[in-house]
């Protein structure tokens, strides 16, 4: 892990990063800035297994593992979702199934703003994260056999 | 749709000082001055219903019906003066056709059930439409299911009005019952439920009417329409949560076996035979929402009050000012352009999913509903995630609008910022 950050500390310099902002509508227009660093996901990859329904937006995830690390794919049918998940995968990205497993992914809260948690459950980032870190357990465990 | 903003309001019309009869609008939302345009899913309560229900408990909460103590007596000629005054608003004929429920949603799940139970066998056909509502979908989808009938759906014109010449195709010997919304939540389209009625009766085919969205915008004459059944909530008519109607024709009511039963509902129990009593109060097992009750009749009350057609050519003025300003916007597109339409105007925009510009617009203090509005085979038809919708009501102004319009272009310039 050395010269690594850890997953907390990406999550501490996100929430630095939304504190600069005042007003809620900057918040979200840096929030939709981030999703624009969103790779697009190839639509191969964007099949009705890897879809994360949401109440209104829908996110597809995809994950690989390498040299021990998860390295995270995803994509979202909404700029707002695109931002969501573009923050997930900066923080949780090429991170060990454990430190994924552990992670206390309280960030979202730290930034602060109540639509964005209502998001958790409209834009679908809260199964997200448990499909995110079902993944890293799913690593784990074929680790482990 | 041809109205423009030339229309004066009447002179007895004064937004500003009907505004004041809502506390709420007084709040801010995200630091802004609230602009709320999400009525079509809930309507802000006048103080004169906040009052009535202060007033109930702070000095006549008692229970209903069966006191033999001054207070039950007192509150129970409220209650039933109460349904009186519903029955007046909507037509009724008769004060035992009104039945207090929990909403809409609970008024067609009541006669999906009653009516399924005793009218529906298999092979049977009841007909919805393509613009319903998943509460008057999914009541009859679970009742087919479970008897074998089959579920017909008339079709939508892009325009978003009923497809007439298909629905008179779809009344066959096997159809058993029509359920149709007066108007769209999705579209603001107002169905020529008048002419559905009487085709369908010229069938002997029974209509349930979904008058969620009709209700705060239209004067609605039950007996006028011929409606069999006609449902509504409370609060989407300026009256607390947890109270709706469901009004039946006599005769029907007559036919139906209970909904629930328990307390309330009974003339004499024993272990052998219970001796049920007649409408309402055979459909009103337990302890009602008195307080909702007698504050649905306050609200109906102010509105009658502001009058219908007062409150209809405002209202009609401002979804005519939105559309006309909405319009002009680069990339949108409304959604739903019936002829008749109430105050709820749906749109999208081009490349932006509604929801990116429901949270900027939240973030500028106006409350608007996006996505699918529970209307997910409607939205289907068009092809889209969903939509941003604006529903107005009479305490709302051009100002707002402006303003709100301002913001969608504001929005848009910033999601798609390079």
């Amino acid at each position: 892990m050395t010269g690594m950050k850890t997953i907390e500390s990406t999550e501490q310099e996100l929430v630095e990063d939304f504190a600069v902002f005042e007003d809620l509508f900057d918040k979200f227009g840096y929030l939709i800035d981030l999703g624009k660093n969103l790779k697009p996901l190839d639509d191969s990859l964007k099949t009705d297994n890897r879809m994360i329904k949401g109440c209104q937006a829908h996110v597809w995830l995809y994950s690989e593992l390498k040299d021990g690390k998860i390295i995270f794919h995803a994509d979202a049918n909404a700029d707002y979702a695109k931002g969501l998940v573009f923050m997930m995968i900066h923080v949780l990205s090429e991170h060990t199934p454990d430190e994924i497993i552990n992670a206390p992914l309280n960030f979202i809260e730290k930034i602060g703003f109540k639509s964005m948690l209502s998001m958790k459950r409209a834009g679908g980032l809260e199964s997200m994260i448990k499909q995110m870190k079902l993944d890293a357990v799913v690593y784990k465990a074929k680790k482990l056999n | 749709m041809t109205q423009t903003k030339e229309i004066e309001i009447p002179s007895l019309f004064d937004v500003q000082k009907i505004r004041k009869d809502f506390p709420i609008l007084l709040r801010t939302m995200n630091g802004r001055p609230l602009i709320y345009f999400d009525n079509g899913a809930t309507t802000q309560k006048p103080k004169h219903v906040i009052d009535a229900i202060v007033k109930y408990y702070t000095e006549q909460n008692a229970n209903i019906h069966r006191g033999v103590h001054s207070m039950s007596q007192d509150i129970t000629a409220e209650y039933e003066n109460a349904r009186v005054t519903v029955q007046k608003h909507i037509g009724a004929k008769h004060e035992h056709e009104i039945i207090f429920t929990k909403g809409t949603t609970e008024s067609i799940n009541f006669v999906a059930t009653t009516f399924g139970k005793k009218f529906i066998n298999a092979g049977d056909e009841i007909i919805v439409s393509e613009m319903e509502h998943h509460s008057n979908i999914l009541p009859w989808q679970q009742l087919c299911e479970e008897k074998n009938a089959v579920l017909k759906v008339i079709p939508i014109t892009d325009s978003g009005e009923l497809r007439m010449d298909e629905y008179k195709k779809l009344l066959t010997a096997k159809t058993k019952l029509v359920a149709i919304t007066h108007v769209s939540n999705t579209l603001g389209t107002v169905n020529p439920v008048k002419e559905i009625i009487s085709i369908a009766h010229s069938k002997n085919v029974p209509v349930l009417v979904d008058g969620a969205q009709s209700i705060p915008h239209i004067k609605v004459d039950v007996q006028d329409l011929d409606a069999d059944f006609y449902c509504f909530s409370g609060h989407k008519v300026y009256a607390p949560t947890g109270v709706g109607i469901l009004y039946g024709k006599e005769e029907w009511l007559k036919k139906l076996p209970n909904y629930q039963v328990g307390g309330g509902t009974i003339k004499t129990v024993s272990f052998d035979k219970t001796e049920y009593a007649e409408s309402p109060l055979r459909f009103e097992a337990g302890t009602p929402n008195i307080e909702g009750g007698i504050g649905l009749a306050v609200a109906l009350d102010y509105i009658t009050a502001l009058g219908f057609e007062n409150i209809a050519a405002y209202e009609h003025e401002l979804l005519a000012y939105a559309t006309e300003k909405l319009s002009a916007i680069e990339n949108l597109r409304i959604i739903g352009t019936a002829k008749e339409k109430a105050s709820v105007i749906s749109f999208v925009v081009d490349g932006i999913h509604p929801l990116d510009i429901g949270m900027l617009l939240d973030a500028q203090g106006i409350a608007v509903r996006t996505g699918h509005h529970c209307t997910q085979p409607l939205v289907a038809h068009y092809q889209i995630p969903g939509t941003v919708r604006a529903s107005f009501s009479f305490y709302n102004t051009k100002e707002e609008i402006d303003i709100f319009v301002n913001a969608i272009v504001k929005s848009i310039k910033r999601i798609n910022k390079k």
